[in-house]
């Protein structure tokens, strides 16, 4: 009777292997793209916002926060009172895509992009400057610009001046 | 010139029958590939078919390496043992009624058992020779295994003599008026099992066993030395397909196409078959092994000749 009941099973499971034909789940990839979550972690980039500028602020939180040191920047003032970052550097033979710079950053500049296939031949290859990093584009974020939005006084704007942005309050007249 | 005549066709059936066998090898991995929702390897020439020849490349190009603690003479020996005695047997395997070596040697059959027996020295002496505790397992079993299949196959083997009343395979096939597998249905069972336990493939690969041995018998070989062991494995893959085709298929018997395009479809088809299995089943446990193999094959086997027997005798008698 055993016997029996294993020479079925043999026989389902032959079945269930032949129904497998043909339902191939690999995806041929340099011939095929492929196609990507939308919050895939690719290669960190440099963003602009929409009117061009720069969006990074140069306030080092991506470097700090950053689990294996890998980005090291540095801080500069434009004539407008802005921020920028003078230079700024990642390793990618160290950086692990952990998306933590992404998560930091106030101003959106730092995001993680689509690209997952580089490779190079030596790791020095792998340390990106500033030139390389900085993309022409607004990334995830088509319509963001932190300055409009900051509250802080820039040279060509006032505080309070911004969008969604009230009047500073004076505290002391707030009081109870 | 007769004879030097005779030894290039030799030699060119040898090289078509390695080819034939490298040519299996990618197949079953494709094929392997498709039956497990893969693609199998598509990357080298048409339908990746370039593959078969790049591992043969890598294969010969490798170092012969004989390692310290090894038999240095069988550690050698083995291996060519092995792909020697699956090669010799494809002499008595007839492609046509006029087209094999020594088709019509009237102990052919006997011819091919024997081999497969030497097969099973080259295994053994193989792992032993290595001086490596995986290889002595996996050849402990590789003996035992052959031994105990080896007695089902030949009686069930035992079952198509007896109907045709001939030991060589043209006078088998020729025998057939209608394919064996219609009067031997359990034989042809039996043979099948334990044809694929002979060749140790999976589900049967237990002198192999990955997962338990390393590599079991051929753990310690490399190169062109494993090569000789796979060209082996594959080999005796084809000839067990080919002696299911000869024996129970009807051999070149069919319809319409000429019969070596007949010997080859069931030929494939039977391969096909083995690699569906492949994909299938998971390998046995050591003990269930030797349990089906005398428990369960061995008197299925000799009841089947009991009853070809009486049929044949009462049809003679009436």
């Amino acid at each position: 009777m055993s016997a029996w009941r294993g020479v079925v099973q043999i026989g389902v499971g032959l079945w269930t292997t032949l129904r497998q034909l043909g339902r191939t789940s690999t995806i041929s990839y340099p011939e095929v793209a492929l196609q990507l979550p939308p919050r895939w972690r690719g290669r960190p980039v440099l963003t602009r916002d929409p009117d061009g500028d720069e969006r990074c602020v140069a306030c080092q939180l991506c470097s700090a926060v950053c689990p294996t040191r890998c980005i090291e920047l540095q801080a500069g003032e434009r004539a407008d009172e802005r921020r920028y970052p003078v230079s700024f550097r990642i390793n990618f033979s160290r950086c692990i895509y952990c998306g933590l710079c992404e998560e930091a950053c106030p101003t959106l500049a730092i995001q993680l992009l689509d690209e997952f296939a580089f490779s190079k031949e030596h790791h020095a290859d792998f340390v990106y400057e500033k030139e390389a990093l900085l993309i022409d584009g607004t990334g995830k974020h088509p319509h963001y610009n932190f300055y409009r939005h900051s509250g802080v006084a820039l040279s060509n704007k006032d505080k309070g001046a911004g969008l969604n942005e009230k009047a500073p309050v004076n505290v002391r007249s707030n009081l109870p | 010139m007769n004879v030097l005549l005779m030894a290039l066709g030799m030699l060119i059936s040898t090289l078509v029958l390695l080819g034939l066998a490298g040519f299996l090898v990618f197949a079953e991995r494709r094929v392997l590939g498709f039956l497990q929702n893969r693609l199998g390897p598509n990357r080298l020439g048409p339908f990746g078919i370039g593959q078969a020849l790049a591992d043969a490349l890598k294969l010969m190009s490798k170092e012969n390496f004989v390692p310290n603690f090894a038999d240095p003479v069988l550690y050698r020996g083995a291996p060519i043992l092995v792909a020697f005695s699956a090669l010799v047997s494809f002499a008595v395997i007839p492609l046509d009624q006029h087209f094999s070596w020594a088709g019509n040697w009237n102990i052919g059959l006997l011819f091919i058992l024997a081999m497969s027996s030497l097969n099973a020295y080259g295994v053994f002496l193989g792992g032993w020779a290595s001086g490596n505790k995986f290889s002595l397992l996996g050849a402990v079993r590789a003996v035992a295994q052959l031994v105990s299949y080896e007695l089902p196959l030949g009686l069930a083997l035992l079952g198509v003599v007896l109907l045709s009343g001939s030991l060589s395979l043209n006078g088998i096939v020729a025998a057939q008026t209608i394919p064996y597998v219609v009067l031997q249905p359990l034989g042809f069972v039996i043979f099948l099992i334990a044809g694929v336990a002979e060749t140790h493939r999976l589900p049967f690969d237990l002198p192999e066993a990955e997962s338990e041995l390393v590599a079991g018998f051929n753990t310690e070989y490399g190169g062109m030395r494993f090569g000789y062991f796979f060209l082996g494995e594959y080999l005796g893959l084809t000839l067990i397909a080919v002696l299911t085709a000869l024996l129970y298929l009807g051999g070149w018997h069919g319809p319409w196409l000429p019969g070596w395009i007949w010997m080859f479809l069931k030929t494939g088809a039977v391969i096909l078959g083995f690699f569906w299995l492949r994909a299938t089943l998971p390998r046995p446990r050591y003990d269930q092994l030797m349990a089906l193999g005398w428990k369960i094959l061995l008197p299925l086997a000799l009841l089947n000749i009991l009853a070809t027997a009486f049929a044949a005798a009462m049809w003679r008698l009436g």
